[in-house]
């Protein structure tokens, strides 16, 4: 490992800013970072921004435009390594809700002058253009993940971040199921752990922040749910949220919807093609 | 002692805080049972009317209740989501801290310090639980410092169970309800008090520092009822008969496939068994690069990184995973440390988010001849 610094450029697509400015919010570690890495490109943070060739290019946001694209390919030719930070960067966001209904209809309903605007059909994920190095989870990220991830690449090592479930930092922390004792519905069972399992420490049921775990059982899991007599509407909003776009949670969520018959259209190939 | 041990004593409930009260003052963090978070967990505990007095709980597979009794029982319950593993093997635990010095790395194991704990209201099965971590973490081929500190300085109060929940199947594995061995003091609760009786050196030391008597032969005699009650209310059975054998012959069994697509393969079931122990030792490095400290978490076999090795994962299905558990539990686990590696508590029957019951797996699976 040489000393020079490693050269770190943020950039966004379609997104809310808030997974980068988890880099922000590391405050404590802010500074020790900063000695670590040359931060060539991080608009959110400075408006010196500085071209590629970059070491390592953290991405957020999705990708909903033709322009979004050509961008984001042009990045990967410039970037050593890329990581996705964010379930819109992974997975599509919230804003992928669009993958399941008319885009044209939103655009009629929410611009004054439809005509004007040129996106995409389809919020998808970075992993759907170009290669990804690393992905991290989370809507927002969480800022241990992140600093690990950074840590990990300039140590050139993979980043350890774990593939269990939700329910598992759950049980550490000494929290009470809230599925079990409460009959709540709760995606921890089947979401990916890295946020410290917030939500039901607090009496709430995981939203799945984090995603589909690793090789998840989303079918049992509703089935498991729907027996306690959850309405499956409920169950398909829960999984229509950040990670809407997530194969295993797309899939689950239209079949779910198909059986309240509220929303009875058909898959759009990006969800059903097994990526 | 060998007196004082055959003889069965009642306190009334300032005696039972005349107990803690004692325990405290020499020198233990009392945890016992209280309500928060809508179930009966593990806590510290100070009074007596922190105990859930009045409450019960209604384990079913995937569901459990707390509810009012209807009368002012203070161990009127049975077991709960937590279990006693979480103070002796705790679920995160500093191992080894490694610093960069201008000599190179130096590698340093905390000091092991505990607060000394006095458990009460354990459950037979409890501490069938404890004597089944003790295998593992002490009396084997190694010793875990922590656990054997934190063991070696318990103050075990066992409760006797007055009633059963649908989960229990403590009968079939021989480790219950009645409390045999394995404590400092037992009790057992009655309409009028408890029924004391006391295990160990320590427990008679601590009985004689409050205020008791002899008890009376109707209070005994109610106390063997209840006690009595409490097995009869057991009406989950597992059949225990040869299952080392049986199950083992069952690897390739078409229903484990059936389980696998029910299971979640969340790993709930192994967090709150008492004695599930795998761990996983993590290294996390400070942000300077000079320092690393190594840590001890809980972990499970249901999770896919935790069988991996190089090219990959040995169980990389759930199918595989479940019966990794299953079989390790109730048959290898024979062969490794001699006794089975389940005490009947039904933890992982209630606390299964789906409600998948190991009894009826294990009927099913042995039903028969073995495929």
């Amino acid at each position: 490992m040489t000393k020079r610094k490693p050269k770190v450029a943020v950039v966004k697509f379609a997104s809310c800013d808030g997974c980068q400015l988890t880099l922000l919010d590391a405050e404590d570690e802010l500074l020790l970072l900063a000695e670590s890495l040359h931060i060539a490109h991080f608009a959110e943070a400075s408006s010196r921004l500085e071209p590629g060739p970059y070491d390592v290019t953290l991405v957020e946001g999705s990708i909903t435009t033709h322009e979004d694209r050509e961008r984001l390919l042009r990045l990967r030719g410039e970037s050593r390594y890329l990581v996705t930070i964010g379930a819109c960067a992974t997975a599509g966001g919230v804003q992928a809700l669009r993958n399941f209904a008319d885009h044209d209809d939103f655009l009629r309903a929410v611009y004054a002058h439809p005509e004007y605007i040129h996106s995409l059909a389809t919020s998808t994920p970075i992993a759907d253009h170009v290669k990804v190095d690393f992905e991290l989870r989370g809507c927002p990220i969480d800022k241990h993940q992140l600093i690990e991830v950074i840590l990990s690449l300039i140590a050139g090592h993979r980043p350890r971040t774990s593939s269990e479930c939700v329910c598992q930092p759950c049980k550490r922390r000494g929290t009470v199921c809230v599925v079990v004792a409460q009959g709540k519905a709760c995606l921890g069972p089947v979401t990916q752990a890295g946020c410290g399992s917030i939500c039901p420490a607090y009496d709430r049921g995981c939203y799945g922040c984090f995603g589909p775990s690793r090789d998840p059982n989303v079918r049992a899991w509703s089935d498991g749910i729907l027996d306690g007599k959850s309405d499956p509407g409920h169950l398909a909003n829960l999984l229509s949220n950040f990670n809407v776009a997530a194969p295993a949670f797309a899939q689950e969520s239209q079949r779910l919807w198909q059986i309240t018959g509220r929303i009875p259209e058909q898959l759009p190939g990006k969800v059903t093609d097994g990526r | 002692m060998a007196d004082d041990t055959e003889k069965l004593w009642w306190i009334d409930r300032e005696g039972l805080q005349k107990l803690i009260d004692y325990l405290a003052k020499q020198g233990h963090d009392i945890v016992g049972p209280r309500i928060d978070q809508g179930a009966i967990v593990y806590d510290s505990i100070r009074r007596v009317d922190e105990l859930p007095r009045g409450w019960t709980d209604d384990s079913q597979p995937g569901v459990y209740r707390l509810q009012p009794r209807s009368d002012q029982e203070h161990f009127g319950f049975n077991v709960g989501p937590h279990s006693w593993k979480k103070y002796l093997f705790p679920p995160l635990t500093e191992v080894m801290r490694s610093r960069r010095t201008s000599d190179g790395w130096t590698m340093q194991a905390p000091d092991v310090e505990s607060p000394r704990y006095a458990f009460l209201g354990v459950r037979a099965c409890e501490l069938a639980a404890i004597a089944v971590q003790d295998q593992v973490f002490v009396n084997g081929q190694t010793q875990d410092p922590l656990y054997q500190l934190r063991r070696s300085q318990l103050f075990i109060i066992a409760v006797n169970c007055t009633q059963a929940a649908a989960t229990c199947f403590c009968t079939s594995m021989g480790t219950g309800p009645e409390c045999e061995k394995g404590f400092d003091l037992a009790l057992t609760e009655i309409e009028n008090g408890f029924l004391l009786a006391i295990g160990s050196e320590a427990g008679r030391k601590a009985a004689d520092a409050i205020p008791k008597r002899i008890a009376l032969s109707d209070e005994s005699q109610s106390g063997q009822q209840r006690r009595h009650r409490a097995r009869e209310q057991i009406t989950r059975k597992l059949d225990t008969d040869g299952i080392r054998d049986r199950l083992l012959a069952r690897l390739d069994h078409p229903h484990w496939d059936d389980v696998a697509s029910r299971c979640l393969s969340c790993a709930n079931c192994t967090l709150v068994c008492p004695t599930c122990f795998c761990h996983s030792v993590d290294e996390v490095h400070h942000l300077t690069d000079d320092e690393i400290v190594r840590n001890r978490r809980w972990d499970s076999c249901f999770n896919v990184d935790f069988s991996h090795v190089a090219g990959g994962s040995v169980r990389d299905t759930t199918r595989a995973r479940y019966r990794q558990w299953l079989t390790h539990k109730l048959a290898t686990w024979i062969d490794q440390f001699g006794t089975s590696g389940c005490v009947g508590c039904g933890r992982c029957i209630a606390w299964c988010p789906v409600g998948i019951d190991l009894t009826q797996e294990v009927a099913t699976l042995c039903g028969g001849n073995a495929p």
